[in-house]
């Protein structure tokens, strides 16, 4: 078993601390492991729904975690009507998320998002904008959001974005393979996505709306980070529930206990229906409580999230102001 | 700290709650309070100091009452007692205003809450505050619904409160809710700790309609608690606090016809089973013994774990307790706040001290002043050692291990408190096998202290006795209409001048364990007619024998887990049987008594046999509505162990409505028959033994109801004390019964009427209502 390694900081040109960690090289399908897990529901919901009392982030703590929340946010398109002026439109946004002047009275740096999410068509439009930026360009793959073309295609589909400039992939898994308790399929299928990402992170969509049961989003946790998942994620933003707090407690307690059992440290990305300042300032409690605080960089935490930037801005200017703020006094993204 | 420094560190910061309101309010009354009595406050005196237990600053002063006060305050009760009790519908409405009233105020309630108390606001805005507008909501309801539902209770009276300081304003809630819906008026003493909440809610009542009187604080330390306690003019004490207060007050109102109630400490058991989701168990921990820093009387205190997991378990513990934050309580991002008094802290640090177990301290910043103890975890204790007996109350927890479910039984059960116990497991089989072998009055499966005014909270053993919220709770504070009339004693037929004897002679002898006893003392009792003929021998049972036939009843333990249905044929059985004897019977009963209503009571006794069997298996329990998605059921389970004097008028028919409730409700019964006519009940041993009733679930002796009264009402393994002897025994009953706190049901002088079952009484004294909450969802 691997110990826990050492982690390098290095400082980047928009100085942001980007800590590297040992990629997850997964491990052994461990089955019994996996038949032994459980989630109570009504346990994990109660645990949800007690969290944003038992923790309260104000003034500017809560600037401060806002700013912070904007770094992890993949900024997200994934529209059948993109087209290559909305996507620069969107990594202009990327480059520059909040007004310059409200930056300057925080005493802030020039901050980014996390990366912009695009389907693989836009890809290279989404490189060109943000060369030099050092924010990375994430694909969604592998027959999103459904995941049933082909096997093959789908690999392909991986190797096709990664050769097309994308650092970061977000696959979806089958979730047949979880509803019918077929774990060894989950893994393989896991196994061929990461190898075919090559250096690209790998970010293992579950789509937990569509997988019944908490127990199973632990179970299908786990196997994706025994096939070598660098992020769990959940959801492709598609299906009729996405992120929520007890999905996340679920996701974000087998990434610690991953932890505890090999050393590495998976990522999570809870995506969609996050779009409120105070759900980001709950979930980052949620991540610092359950996972530490060596979670809340993002190399280990990203919003999936496209709205929640513009309620982030408007906090942030009425923090500064005490006055309430308006969406047009925040440039689109 | 600026901006760009926090975010990098991604510290939380201070967040605290806003206090102006409420030292408004205190300043308002220029820091000093008098009593509420009769709707209006006295004049402050003799004043002490409440402090806030996270600075150690002074709040505000608050008077001890002196006898005066006490005086008066009842004496405002009685004199608002009846016309409160008149109109149920009306006091629905004054409660529904009262529920309204703590909603609308509700942050002000917290917030003095927390600044007396010391808990975290969290916990007074989100639970506290919330549960006790629940409570009034859920009473006014009560009170509306009394008449139609309730038509053959009243009100007790004069209700005597006494609450303690670790849910000061909830207990108060608990206890005046459910006294006032009913009709009855309250005086009741906060802690002297925490008086504040109390003092503003009843300064509020006025707006809520409450007439004055109805509702009366008085405020001060034990002194005070022991006044009312003491009171002549009070009909009923309810008392939430320590076993060892809970004892005296049990000492202090036998034989006073006071109705009591008590809340009493705990040890309560927390198991995990191997099977358990291991995370929502840990942060169920969280809840059940940091939630106000411990200082619960049925926290989760006894961690019990399966041995496969335990280690695990316990690194994921130690590292779940580093993660909790303790500090100012009104900091709105705080776990654990200040223990409520320094006298409390060092409490429970000397008995940390004397642990020889491994302590595991939470690597979590205190601060520097101010009463606080850190999140603790004691493990490598074994059952013996006295921190896994004692009560610390405190945020300290306990751990053992254990390998089965039966073991995990054993140790919970080992214990002599019984308020609350949790189970974890994902196997709805074991957990609906263990929740009910668990000696406890309340069970929560996958979660922890939930709370609800619909379900009953309340303990067995040393943890006392009654239930509070629910339709259970409503018998805690009403009483049946009924006049009785002063019992005479009967004394036995005194021996004639010249004996008749005839016939062959016939050997009566005590019934232990299915089979006839000689008595240990080798004394017996010639039992003669009124016409001077001798009927027999009545053996004059001893302690010993009493002992015997305890230990027969713990052999005896299966029949708590029969069927309704088994119970039910085994009684229509003995009704049979008696029956086929009733020419016998009848002749027994009219030699003894003189008179000619042998076949009557044959027949009626007959009839009650048929009543108990009826009941046996439909005296159902119930699911109860909570606020949330699962059920609390509320079972009705055997008290245990019965110790009972039979009515002395009615030789066979009050032996038999005692030995039909019993068994019907699946309890263990050792009964002294009546003393003047002992002879239908040794007869009717013969009865038992032709119908199938198992060895010990009925023992008869004969014998004083006075000599045997202390040794009955003090054995430590009876659950429970009946006595309707025509002896005066109820003080000595309720007095001796404080050692193991048993539930004792003694008549007070006053003749029961056997002409029909009575079943709601024998129901509810031969039953314990054990509240499983089982939450669910997948």
């Amino acid at each position: 078993m691997p110990t826990k390694s050492a982690t390098k900081i290095t400082k980047t040109k928009n100085h942001l601390p980007l800590v590297h960690e040992p990629r997850n090289p997964g491990m052994d399908l461990d089955l019994d492991r996996i038949a032994r897990l459980q989630a109570n529901t009504s346990a994990i919901e109660r645990r949800a729904a007690t969290l944003p009392g038992r923790r309260s982030v104000k003034k500017d703590f809560q600037a401060a975690w806002l700013l912070r929340a904007i770094t992890m946010i993949d900024l997200t398109t994934l529209s059948g009507d993109d087209t290559p002026g909305r996507v620069r439109r969107l990594c202009a946004k990327a480059k520059q998320p909040v007004r310059a002047d409200i930056l300057e009275a925080l005493g802030m740096p020039q901050i980014s998002t996390g990366a912009v999410c695009v389907y693989h068509d836009m890809i290279p439009t989404a490189v060109e904008a943000l060369e030099g930026t050092g924010i990375p360009v994430a694909a969604v793959s592998t027959g999103f959001p459904a995941g049933l073309s082909p096997f093959k295609l789908r690999v392909a589909e991986i190797e096709e974005s990664v050769k097309a400039g994308a650092r970061e992939i977000d696959i979806v898994i089958s979730r047949r393979h979880v509803l019918t308790q077929n774990w060894q399929a989950l893994y393989d299928e896991m196994k061929s996505f990461r190898s075919a990402c090559g250096d690209a992170h790998v970010k293992a969509i579950l789509a937990t709306g569509e997988l019944g049961t908490l127990r199973n989003v632990a179970r299908a946790s786990w196997v994706c980070m025994m096939a070598g998942a660098d992020f769990i994620k959940t959801s492709t933003g598609k299906e009729p529930v996405n992120a929520t707090l007890p999905v996340s407690l679920v996701m974000i307690r087998a990434i610690r206990a991953y932890h505890e059992l090999t050393g590495y440290r998976v990522g999570y990305k809870p995506a969609g229906g996050i779009s409120k300042a105070k759900d980001a300032v709950t979930y980052l409690t949620l991540i610092k409580d359950e996972l530490g605080d060596r979670w809340l960089k993002n190399d280990l935490f990203r919003f999936g999230a496209s709205s929640l930037l513009g309620d982030i801005e408007r906090q942030l200017e009425h923090h500064i102001t005490g006055r309430y703020s308006a969406s047009n006094r925040h440039p689109m993204g | 700290m600026n901006v760009a420094e926090i975010f990098e560190t991604m510290d939380y910061g201070p967040a605290p709650e806003d206090a102006k309101e409420a030292v408004k309010w205190i300043e308002g009354h220029k820091g000093r309070f008098g009593h509420w009595i009769n709707g209006t406050w006295t004049k402050p005196a003799g004043t002490f100091a409440s402090k806030n237990p996270a600075t150690g600053k002074l709040i505000a002063k608050v008077s001890q009452a002196k006898a005066g006060d006490v005086k008066k305050a009842v004496s405002a009760a009685r004199n608002a007692q009846k016309a409160w009790a008149k109109d149920a519908k009306a006091r629905a409405r004054v409660l529904y205003a009262l529920a309204r009233l703590v909603q609308k105020q509700s942050r002000l309630f917290a917030v003095l809450e927390t600044m007396d108390n010391g808990k975290p606001i969290r916990e007074s805005r989100d639970i506290d505050i919330p549960l006790v507008a629940r409570h009034f909501y859920y009473h006014a309801g009560m009170a509306q619904l009394m008449d139609e539902e309730l038509p053959h209770r009243e009100a007790l009276g004069v209700c005597g409160q006494i609450i303690p300081w670790n849910f000061p304003l909830l207990m108060l809630a608990w206890k005046v809710a459910p006294a006032l819906a009913m009709g009855n008026t309250v005086v009741l003493k906060p802690a002297e700790y925490t008086s504040l909440t109390a003092l503003l809610f009843a300064e509020l009542s006025r707006e809520a309609g409450v007439p004055p009187g109805v509702l009366n604080i008085v405020t001060g330390d034990g002194r005070v608690g022991e006044m009312i306690v003491g009171h002549a003019d009070i009909d009923k004490i309810a008392f939430t606090g320590s076993t060892e207060v809970g004892r005296k007050i049990r000492s202090a109102t036998a034989g006073s016809g006071k109705k009591l109630t008590l809340e009493l400490g705990g040890k309560s058991p927390y198991i995990v089973f191997d099977d358990a989701d291991i995370d929502s168990a840990i942060e169920g921990l969280v809840d059940a013994i940091w939630f106000n820093q411990g200082q619960v009387c049925c926290a989760g205190s006894r961690l019990l774990v399966q041995e496969g997991i335990a280690q695990d378990f316990y690194a994921k513990l130690t590292a779940r307790m580093d993660k909790l934050r303790v500090g100012d309580p009104l900091d709105k991002c705080i776990d654990v706040g200040a223990v409520v008094d320094p006298v409390q802290l060092k409490t429970i640090s000397s008995l940390v001290e004397s642990s020889n177990g491994d302590v595991y301290h939470a690597s979590t910043p205190l601060p520097k002043n101010g009463c606080y103890y850190p999140p603790t975890l004691i493990t490598g204790l074994s059952t013996a050692d006295k921190l896994m007996q004692e009560e610390i109350f405190g945020p300290v927890l306990v751990g053992t291990t254990f390998r089965t479910p039966g073991e995990a039984v054993s140790i919970a059960n080992n214990t002599r408190y019984g308020l609350a116990a949790t189970l974890w497991t994902e196997n709805v089989n074991l957990a609906l096998d263990i929740a009910p072998k668990l000696a406890a009055g309340v069970v929560w499966v996958n979660a922890t202290n939930l709370f609800d005014a619909a379900a009953g909270f309340g303990g067995v053993r040393e943890s006392g006795f009654g239930r509070e919220g629910g339709w259970e709770g409503l018998l805690a504070y009403t009483k049946q209409k009924t006049s009785g009339r002063p019992i005479a004693k009967i004394d036995a037929a005194s021996a004639p001048e010249a004996a008749t004897v005839d016939g062959v002679d016939r050997t009566s002898k005590l019934y232990i364990g299915g089979k006839q006893a000689r008595p240990d003392g080798g004394y017996s009792q010639a039992i003669w007619s009124p016409r001077g003929k001798l009927l027999g021998h009545a053996s004059l049972a001893n302690r010993k024998d009493l002992r015997n036939a305890v230990e027969a009843m713990n052999s005896a333990k299966g029949w708590s887990k029969t069927t309704g249905h088994l119970r039910a044929q085994i009684l229509y059985y003995i009704a049979e049987n008696l029956s086929a004897r009733a020419n016998e019977f009848s002749s027994r009963i009219n030699a003894m008594t003189g008179r000619r209503n042998g076949v009557a009571e044959v027949e009626q006794s007959i009839d009650r046999l048929f009543t108990w069997a009826a009941w046996a298996d439909k005296f159902d329990g119930r699911a109860k509505g909570v606020p949330l998605r699962g059920i609390a059921l509320a079972m009705n389970e055997p008290v245990g162990n019965i110790g009972a004097f039979a009515p002395d008028d009615h030789p066979l028919l009050g032996l038999v409505s005692l030995i039909g409730a019993s068994m019907a409700m699946g309890n263990r019964l050792t009964v002294v028959a009546s003393e003047p006519y002992p002879l239908a009940a040794t007869d009717f041993y013969q009865v038992l033994d032709t119908s199938d009733v198992a060895a010990g679930v009925v023992n008869i002796l004969t014998g004083s109801h006075s000599e045997l009264a202390p040794h009955l009402a003090g054995h430590s393994d009876l659950d429970a004390v009946w006595s309707f002897s025509s002896s005066d025994l109820s003080g000595l009953i309720e007095s001796e019964a404080a050692g193991n706190l048993k539930r004792t049901w003694v008549n007070n002088g006053t003749a029961a009427d056997w002409s029909h079952a009575n079943s709601e009484a024998f129901l509810s004294a031969a039953t314990e209502v054990k509240t499983v909450w089982v939450p669910y969802g997948e």
